[in-house]
């Protein structure tokens, strides 16, 4: 089945959860007041829910392959290739963002940011330390600045223990 | 009008201002040049430092200025690498990328820029005249209307998504009213499909959002296939010489840039339609209008086949912001991140604006002059030296792509669990890339999600039930092009399938 399909297939089941949640237990919480309304908070959610099951079966049912649709576009990522991708640094660069999430406070932030992104580099081969410290490290330190100091919004620089 | 202008000149012309639209169209050449950052990623980038100015007029300012720096830069992209930045620009790049090829990229580069110029600013003359015409009409809607123009605006994107792509085009907008449902909901207090968890109970933020589904799948693509950005492997850049055109060149673009600032603007009114839309038609029609060896020309290196496309995409942008700033109904990807911003800015985009807060609606138009004034006189002579920026190393460049898309969503909310969220988001939304599902209707879909229920239930509430769309002949007829929008081009494939099919079976 072309992957195409397996979004509407995932899609039409996250209509059913989002359908059941709509029909079966959001009016429960409902207080008897509001019952008397002509539109209730689930309304809008159990038109969607019919309305994307319905494009979701029109999807899944009606989907053409790949050969026949459109003509793949310049630079496009091609499924059948995908061996030939660089997946691996995909996939460990998303590691590092969510490594990133978890570090940010308490590593503060300028700790976190030479972090990753001299981690990030170097897992796209570069392997130049003498420019890519100094270079991540003004980077980090001046948007710290801009952020802070410039736009006033609260970022804690370094880590909770020395502040 | 000539009071708006006045009120907008005040507002625009102030020095802080002026600093605004010209950083906005320098960051936006720096930004939009770079391969696969388009200007949806840059605008939603640039949120947190828009919404950080804290004055709705400025912030919109800079915005505007990111919006065309990045069309801008785009096409410089186009021209020197053959490596569009954006989807507007590939046409450009037909015929920018021979004329480079032949040494001729400055000329290319000036071409470029004076038909982005024209063609940026015929198009804020026409929305200075349609804008308000509009807005008058649009005063006359009441929330059933409202709600029906949203559902037209919504099916017209799918209707434009493509063949084969409107139920696509279609789902993905009925995900982005899903995702709009998260959170406390405006009709009661109640918390709506948070499962308990205290960081859903404000919803999603729809710059968390626009990151994930524009920036984050964007850098991934690049990391995946360096092949698609071809940063750091040229020396092109440093060649750029010859940039005055001769007079006789000038006449020969100027029919090309009139015809196309017109049918460029209009494309960008309709909703879905844009500048990607605008800049094939424009190359096409104008190709098919040329005589002879012109005509020959194209594809070649023609500087007609530069001009139109160029012309068209910015005509196109500036169209766009017609129904935004006149409706609140945004028709594309980037407008509908603009009126997400607007939003955060307490500004709230419809017919009041022009009376409501004049200087933001004015201000806004007449900063598309400047804009247009800052990217001919100060981006062009630095063309030379800002396209040195694309000779960064990937292995640079790519981290630094997406610390600034975390950054971007961290602002927002302050909140690490935002940088999960986006993590999430993205991985669906490069799965999504994978299928060929188009992303813009589904953030269009989300930041329309709530206005759309609301104008709903007050609908319902206003004629108690659904009898609004019957007892208001307007709604009626706008609900019903909605279906026949998003049936017509179903049905006409499902013809030609047929028909396709039929054939075969003669074979």
């Amino acid at each position: 089945m072309a992957l195409d399909r397996w979004i509407a297939l995932a899609f039409v089941a996250l209509c059913c959860v989002y359908g059941y949640a709509a029909f079966f237990t959001m009016d429960d919480q409902l207080p008897p007041i509001l019952r008397r309304n002509p539109v209730w908070p689930s309304t809008f959610p159990k038109i969607l829910t019919i309305l994307g099951i319905v494009v979701g079966l029109v999807v899944l049912l009606t989907s053409k392959p790949k050969a026949e649709s459109d003509a793949a576009k310049d630079g496009a990522i091609d499924l059948n290739r995908l061996g030939d991708y660089h997946i691996g640094q995909a996939l460990a660069l998303l590691g590092l963002m969510v490594a990133y999430a978890l570090t940010l406070r308490p590593l503060g932030f300028v700790g976190s940011t030479i972090a990753f992104l001299v981690v990030g580099a170097v897992i796209l081969g570069e392997r130049r330390f003498h420019i890519l410290i100094p270079v991540t490290a003004v980077a980090a330190g001046s948007i710290w600045y801009l952020v802070q100091e410039v736009l006033g919004i609260f970022l804690r620089p370094w880590p909770g223990i020395f502040m | 009008m000539l009071e708006g202008i006045l009120v907008g000149l005040t507002a625009a012309v102030t020095p802080f201002n002026l600093i605004m639209v010209v950083m906005g169209c320098v960051i936006g050449t720096l930004i939009g040049m770079l391969p696969g950052l388009g200007p949806m990623s840059i605008i939603a980038i640039m949120i947190p430092v828009a919404i950080g100015i804290g004055d709705p007029t400025a912030a919109l300012i800079l915005l505007s200025g990111v919006y065309y720096g990045a069309i801008f830069g785009g096409s410089t992209s186009s021209i020197l690498l053959n490596a569009p930045g954006v989807a507007g620009t590939v046409a450009t790049s037909f015929d920018g990328y021979p004329m480079a090829r032949k040494g001729q990229a400055g000329k290319a580069l000036t071409i470029a820029a004076i038909a982005s110029f024209a063609g940026g600013t015929i198009g804020a003359i026409l929305l200075m005249i349609f804008a308000p015409a509009l807005s008058t009409v649009a005063l006359l809607f009441h929330s059933a209307e409202y709600f029906a123009l949203m559902v037209v605006g919504l099916s017209a994107i799918a209707a434009f998504a493509g063949t084969g792509q409107v139920a696509k085009a279609l789902m993905m907008t009925i995900l982005g009213l899903m995702l709009g449902t998260v959170g406390e909901g405006a009709l009661s207090n109640m918390p709506r499909f948070t499962f308990g968890m205290m960081d859903l109970q404000s919803g999603f933020s729809f710059i968390t959002l626009a990151m994930a589904m524009f920036a984050l799948p964007e850098a991934l693509f690049l990391v995946m296939n360096p092949a698609r950005a071809a940063s750091g492997s040229s020396d092109d850049s440093g060649k750029i010489t010859g940039m005055r055109i001769t007079r006789s060149e000038a006449r020969t673009i100027a029919p090309v840039v009139g015809r196309q600032s017109l049918q460029g603007f209009f494309i960008g009114v309709l909703p879905g339609a844009g500048a990607t839309i605008a800049s094939f038609l424009g190359y096409a029609v104008e190709r098919n209008i040329a005589k002879g060896a012109e005509q020959e020309e194209f594809g070649k290196g023609s500087i007609k086949g530069l001009a139109a496309p160029e012309t068209a995409n910015n005509a196109a942008c500036t169209g766009s912001f017609v129904p935004l700033l006149t409706l609140g109904i945004p028709g594309s990807g980037t407008t509908a991140i603009l009126l997400g911003a607007l939003l955060a800015l307490n500004v709230t985009p419809g017919p009041r604006l022009m009376t409501d807060t004049p200087e933001v609606f004015w201000a806004v138009i007449i900063s598309m002059y400047l804009g247009n004034l800052v990217l001919l006189i100060l981006n062009l002579p630095l063309i030379p030296y800002i396209a040195k920026i694309l000779t960064i190393p990937r292995t640079f460049l790519i981290p630094f792509i997406l610390f600034f898309t975390l950054m971007g969503s961290y602002l927002g909310q302050n909140n690490s669990t935002e940088l999960l969220i986006l993590v999430g988001f993205g991985v669906v939304a490069t799965i999504l890339r994978f299928a060929d599902f188009p992303l813009a209707p589904l953030l269009i879909g989300f930041i329309l999600g709530t206005m759309l229920e609301n104008n709903f239930a007050r609908a319902m509430q206003l004629y108690r039930g659904f009898d609004f769309i019957l007892e208001r002949p307007m709604t009626m007829g706008l609900l019903a092009l909605a279906v026949i929008l998003v049936v017509l081009p179903s049905y006409r494939g499902y013809r030609a399938r047929k028909r396709a099919e039929g054939v075969a079976d003669g074979d």
